[in-house]
């Protein structure tokens, strides 16, 4: 089954009212490799997002993750079957120190219920300590190790976008995805960004990712899709959709001068 | 001044038990945003389980009477926590996505529900607790009587709250649940089941409510099927005093409004009593909204 796509979206279909948000749109994401999303503001990038993250039901069409259907499932059983997100707008948990919140993201991989975190015993202990060992490798593994005690709404806002991607990765997922993470970032941070993408990759974490920095994008993808109201006008490599004329008339030729996001 | 002092450990006595009804608000306010009014009635069958099983079971002529009272505490706590989760799964989870205003006239309707599924069971007469449980003796500390009862009373609370403190800030289900009253759509994916959080916290809250019910009636002897409205609001304006949905702000609350009812009854008038209790309510609402430890409830409602 080696060729089987990690994700593969058929027909997706996703309608707020009378505005079609996402229309049958249909790609596959190979395992391992890096994709991004990409699309002018409000062409329902970040609906696929919450569509494949069951923050939305799909109307129509069906999400296959590893050839299993996720279209009905809820959340947290979608993030223990291996998949993670970070928001476009940084989605911490304010008042918990760095370290707390990726301690949170170890949650679904563990297994001690209530009472047994009550009564402390032993394998229950093992599995804490565990899991904060996982916390910090994550946190280093972003670069926050020396910001492990801050609260997360002190850090810097490149931080916390590190925060987020180290909170994600404590799920332990086999994709990632990421709702804009160079957001608010100057080229230094975008830089770090750019190199931590290829490390997750190399982890044998498939990413997905959507980005409006089109330097970032070209450099990192293998393939993009790209989204203009809800429909999918195109997808192919980096230098296939450079040279796309639809694609040059929806976005790349008239770049939009950052803005809000769609939702 | 002994007067002072004994007015002050009545205060903190009382006031233990407004903090454990005012915890139920305030761990439900957290996550979902919701008054629940029906807590107060959870909190009046706590106190009449209590007297039935207590009665029925004879369980301190058994096991002596603090033993007793402890596995009496821990069936009452059990059963209440039942209903308490029945409860949400019956009135709010269906309500789960309506507008607030329909889960709050949901739990003004349960509260009319138990308070008169009680009536009927038990009558609307007051209940009496036997009073030959626990020695009626008092210590003397520091020259002031101190009746055992209180302080068996206070320390329970304490250790309830010590226990739910533990539990929230250093279990891996209490971190679940603090995530997911701060953001419900970032903790679902930690693969968090929210869901679930809500059932516990339905567990939790009227537990100690329950427990709340049965330590007033071993402590005044006498129950009645609507003393769970004025205990709840007496808790919600602890609740609010402390801040709502901040943990230790609803047993810092309602200690504090233990004290400064217990004080106001003896120095400004006994009669005022309930009335200096909504008063600071008002105060409260009217010169800090976020109660004494709550921040920034402005971006939570």
């Amino acid at each position: 089954m080696s060729n089987q796509p990690l994700l593969r979206l058929a027909d997706l279909t996703k309608s707020f009212g009378g505005v079609m948000a996402v229309n049958r749109v249909s790609f596959d994401v190979d395992s391992g490799s890096i994709v991004g999303l990409i699309g002018p503001n409000g062409a329902g990038k970040t609906t696929v997002f919450n569509l494949i993250t069951g923050n939305y039901r799909p109307d129509k069409g069906e999400i296959l993750f590893d050839g299993q259907s996720i279209a009905t499932m809820r959340t947290h059983r979608i993030v223990s079957l291996g998949i993670a997100r970070t928001f476009q707008t940084i989605r911490l948990f304010p008042n918990m120190s760095a370290l707390e919140n990726v301690l949170a993201g170890c949650h679904c991989r563990m297994r001690s219920g209530v009472i047994g975190s009550m009564l402390r015993l032993p394998w229950q202990k093992r599995e804490e300590r565990q899991a904060l060992e996982t916390a910090v490798a994550e946190l280093s593994f972003v670069g926050l190790r020396q910001q492990l005690d801050q609260v997360a709404r002190n850090l810097s806002y490149g931080n916390q976008r590190l925060l987020e991607i180290a909170r994600a990765l404590a799920t332990r997922p086999r994709f990632l995805i990421l709702d804009e993470p160079a957001g608010g970032m100057n080229d230094y941070e975008t830089q770090v960004l750019v190199d931590l993408i290829l490390q997750i990759r190399d982890r044998g974490i498939t990413v997905l990712l959507i980005e409006h920095d089109m330097n970032l994008v070209m450099k990192i993808c293998d393939n993009l899709v790209v989204l203009e109201y809800g429909i999918l006008i195109a997808q192919g490599t980096p230098e296939e959709i450079r040279t796309d004329q639809r694609v040059i008339d929806a976005y790349l030729g008239a770049p939009d001068a950052d803005g809000d996001e769609d939702f | 001044m002994q007067l002072f002092f004994e007015q002050l450990t009545n205060g903190l006595a009382v006031g233990g038990i407004y903090a454990l009804i005012a915890l139920g608000y305030t761990m439900v306010y957290g996550v979902l945003k919701l008054i629940n009014f029906a807590h107060g009635d959870l909190f009046t069958i706590g106190a009449y389980l209590g007297l039935t099983l207590l009665v029925s079971m004879g369980l301190t002529s058994h096991l002596g009477p603090l033993a007793g009272i402890l596995v009496l505490t821990i069936m009452v706590m059990g059963l209440v926590a039942v209903i308490g989760a029945l409860l949400e799964r019956v009135a709010y989870r269906p309500l789960r996505t309506s507008p607030r205003l329909s889960a709050v006239v949901s739990a003004l309707g349960a509260s009319i529900f138990f308070q008169n599924a009680i009536m009927l069971i038990y009558g609307a007469r007051f209940r009496v607790y036997p009073h030959d449980i626990l020695p009626v003796t008092s210590i003397t500390l520091f020259g002031v009587q101190i009746p055992v009862m209180r302080i068996l009373l206070f320390t329970a609370s304490i250790v309830m709250m010590a226990g739910l403190y533990f539990f929230v800030q250093r279990t891996r289900t209490g971190t679940a649940i603090r995530a997911a009253a701060i953001d419900q759509g970032a903790a679902k994916l930690m693969g968090i089941d929210v869901n679930r959080v809500i059932m516990y916290v339905f567990l939790i809250g009227p537990a100690l409510g329950g427990a709340a019910g049965m330590m007033v009636g071993l402590y005044y002897g006498q129950i009645n099927f609507t003393m769970g409205w004025v205990y709840g609001l007496k808790a919600f304006t602890a609740a609010i005093l402390g801040g709502i949905g901040n943990i230790p702000g609803a047993m810092l609350g309602g200690l504090l409004l233990g004290v400064i009812e217990a004080l106001g009854a003896t120095y400004i008038s006994l009669a005022w009593k309930d009335a200096i209790s909504f008063l600071v309510l008002i105060l409260i609402l009217i010169f800090r909204p976020t109660g004494i430890l709550g921040e920034r409830v402005a971006d939570k409602v």
